[in-house]
């Protein structure tokens, strides 16, 4: 689900929201409970390799900013990337290819997750119902699928497992392609935290976790971009 | 706030009258007062007609001021808009304390409609009255035999509690009433719902005695975020079936013009209703037969159902049904198979769907059905294949050849036979707390089938085909565990 910043808005008119950078949005959503890789937001390409070697390889180096909402359109993002040298030469490119308008920017280290299934979650408001919290089947066929399924923020324990039982695609879910089935309790957790995190924080508008992956049966939510009232 | 003493002088007045009373048979002020007369309402009942002429042999009072005072609760309003607010103030006037305003003009016909409307609701609210309406279809209210409508059916007593912001489909769904025989306790069409909304009857049906399941056509809510905590505190109490309207784009367009209510992103509302237990369901007559199984069967326990067939393809296309739910066609025991075995030719399909493969003596569907219901693993059963020896039994007593050549014993028995099956899982459903749903299209081709009888006259519905039933199983299903999961 796209998030629901103000894309269609006329230039002219003020800005009502804006979005958090990738780190921000990850260390606010963090703090109730979605599990997020570990990751190191750094300075410069010299830091980049330090947090890599720390991490491990193969690593993935992003750049970091406020102003920075849509990494993959602008090639934002480097993945795979196999040792230091290729570390270095990605954080320095992101670093030259940061704009003025982009105003501050980091760079974003983190391990290069690897998963064959995907699925999408977030918080959007809606019009007459208020803050909803969803779960969908991510990847590249998301949208082609469009298995999603929508709740009112707050939700329940229950509320969580019966979206995860709403998805058509329940053999995504299942033991898949030699890995194990997917943790449908930490999968309501992961849901429960956004819920959670809408209750404590009225002023976001909306969040992404996409993708949220499945490494092991374990979801993790590798990005994120929360938008809140500006 | 409308309260239960409001609703119980809508719903079960002492009097009522009918304000704007016609003397000509096409109009609406006619046909109410028919209708009312019609259906035998139990109370009192009084015309107003500005001539003082009589209307159906009776005479009129000339003006709500003739009324006694204390003799009606409710008043129901076919004069034209410009009068109402004045029919109001006299109303109040004589102890009446719900008013039902069929008039249109108001809100649905522009802005200078909208704001008659809404003074018309500060001046009931301020006269302490029930208004619902305007632009409504009328009031049904079984418990009292009472028929205030604009329009037929009148349905026969039973338990199902409609409101609609539609009034075309509170008359589908008492025909299908009708036509099943699963009745209906009370009827409204909100009409547009100026101050009495779909919630607010939602939540008297909730409390209401007489009023086992809820059924609701909606298009659009004006506070989402209310209706849905207050549909919650009513799922709570007792099932809600929701239809909605205006679900698709081109639906949606409609729906913002025929009640001004904008619509929401469809997947939200699903999952609201999922959220607060509400049953949603597709289509109008899956929401009447999934009303009608709540309000005639039991909850299941689980979702394991087993499928007794009389023959092989609509036990098929049942598993297929089946297969498109949560429901489980069930793997049978050790200990099932053994009993069936007993019980059954050796032909036997010896799974489930569980075939009779037509071994059946005299007592086998009522003794199969019965050692399958009563087993602890069975949640629900799905009954399939009656009224074949009732409908062979109408074409020989429909023949030439009857009654002679033995044809007048067989058929007999026959006609008992079929009968006796479909009470029997009536029967037993009720003894045992289990759904035992009985599909045939023999409901629709011939209602009068002792099979079909059979079930109506259990009390239960008879789904005109294998996947309704599942359909509506499914449903029931969806709730029992929303319910069990919240410890409710």
């Amino acid at each position: 689900m796209p998030p629901a910043s103000a894309g269609g808005r006329a230039p002219h008119e003020p800005p009502i929201s804006r979005t958090l950078s990738e780190a921000r949005s990850k260390a606010l959503l963090a703090r109730f409970g979605v599990p997020f890789p570990e990751e190191r937001v750094v300075a410069d390409p010299d830091a980049a390799v330090a947090a890599a070697i720390d991490i491990g390889f193969p690593a993935v180096v992003k750049l970091n900013g406020d102003r920075i909402a849509h990494k993959t359109e602008r090639n934002l993002v480097r993945l795979n990337l196999a040792d230091e040298a290729a570390v270095r030469r990605a954080a320095g490119e992101l670093l030259a290819a940061a704009t003025p308008a982009d105003g501050e920017v980091e760079l974003l280290v983190a391990p290069m997750l690897r998963a064959t299934r995907e699925l999408i979650a977030g918080l959007a408001r809606d019009p007459h119902f208020g803050m909803t919290v969803m779960l969908g089947v991510g990847g590249v066929l998301a949208e082609a699928i469009a298995d999603a399924t929508i709740r009112l923020v707050p939700i329940e324990r229950e509320d969580a497992e019966e979206m995860i039982d709403d998805l058509t695609t329940q053999n995504l879910l299942r033991a898949f392609r030699g890995e194990p089935p997917v943790d449908r309790s930490r999968l309501a957790d992961v849901l429960l935290a956004l819920s959670r995190a809408a209750v404590v924080h009225p002023e976001i508008v909306s969040a992404d976790l996409n993708p949220v992956l499945i490494v092991g049966g374990e979801p993790i939510a590798v990005d994120a971009l929360v938008e809140v009232q500006a | 706030m409308a309260t239960t003493e409001q609703f119980l002088a809508l719903f079960e007045p002492r009097g009522v009258v009918v304000a704007g009373a016609s003397t000509h048979p096409g109009k609406f002020g006619f046909v109410a007062l028919h209708n009312l007369l019609a259906c035998g309402y139990r109370g009192k009942v009084f015309a107003t007609n500005r001539e003082g002429s009589a209307v159906l042999g009776r005479p009129t009072l000339p003006s709500l001021e003739d009324v006694p005072a204390g003799e009606a609760d409710l008043v129901f309003v076919c004069t034209p808009a410009a009068s109402n607010s004045e029919v109001l103030r006299t109303a109040a006037s004589k102890g009446i304390k719900a008013a039902f305003i069929a008039s249109a003009g108001y809100g649905e016909a522009g802005e200078e409609g909208r704001a008659l409307q809404d003074e018309l609701v500060t001046l009931a609210d301020e006269l302490g009255l029930l208004l619902v309406g305007p632009n409504g279809q009328g009031v049904v209210s079984t418990p009292v035999s009472m028929c205030a409508q604009i329009v037929a059916p009148y349905p026969p007593p039973g338990r199902i509690g409609i409101v609609s912001q539609s009034g075309n489909f509170v008359s589908s769904f008492m025909n299908y009433a009708i036509h099943s025989g699963v009745g209906v306790s009370r009827a409204v069409s909100a009409g547009n719902a100026a101050q009495v909304g779909v919630a607010d009857v939602l939540e008297f049906y909730a409390e209401d005695p007489a009023t086992d399941v809820a059924l609701a056509y909606v298009e659009g809510v004006s506070d989402g975020r209310r209706f849905f905590e207050r549909l919650r505190a009513v799922c709570e109490q007792i099932p809600v079936v929701l239809v909605k309207g205006g679900a698709t784009a081109g639906g949606a367009r409609a729906a913002a013009s025929h009640t001004g209510s904008l619509a929401t992103d469809d997947r939200v509302f699903d999952g609201m209703c999922r959220q607060a237990g509400a049953v949603r369901a597709a289509t109008i007559e899956e929401a009447y037969e999934a009303a009608a199984t709540f309000a005639t069967q039991p909850l299941p326990k689980g979702p394991k159902v087993a499928v007794l067939s009389t023959a092989g393809g609509w036990g098929v296309v049942t598993a297929d049904a089946i297969a498109r739910t949560d429901l489980d066609l069930m793997t049978l025991s050790a200990d099932l198979l053994r009993d069936l075995d007993a019980e059954l030719p050796p032909r036997w399909s010896r799974n489930n769907p569980i075939d009779l493969a037509g071994g059946e003596t005299k007592d086998t569907v009522p003794s199969v059905l019965s050692t399958v219901a009563r087993h602890d693993d069975v949640d629900a059963v799905i009954l399939l294949g009656m009224g074949i020896q009732g409908n062979q039994g109408k074409l020989e007593r429909e023949g030439p050849f009857y009654p002679d050549h033995g044809l007048d014993r067989i058929v007999s028995f026959h006609e008992r036979q079929d009968h006796r099956y479909t009470t029997t899982a009536g029967a037993l459903a009720d003894e045992l707390g289990k759904p035992i749903l009985t599909a045939t299209e023999l409901s629709i081709s011939s209602p009068d089938n002792p099979a079909v009888r059979g079930v109506v006259e259990s009390g239960k519905y008879c789904y005109p085909s294998s996947n309704r039933a599942v359909v509506a199983l499914a449903h029931l299903w969806h709730h029992a565990r929303w319910r069990a999961r919240r410890g409710l």
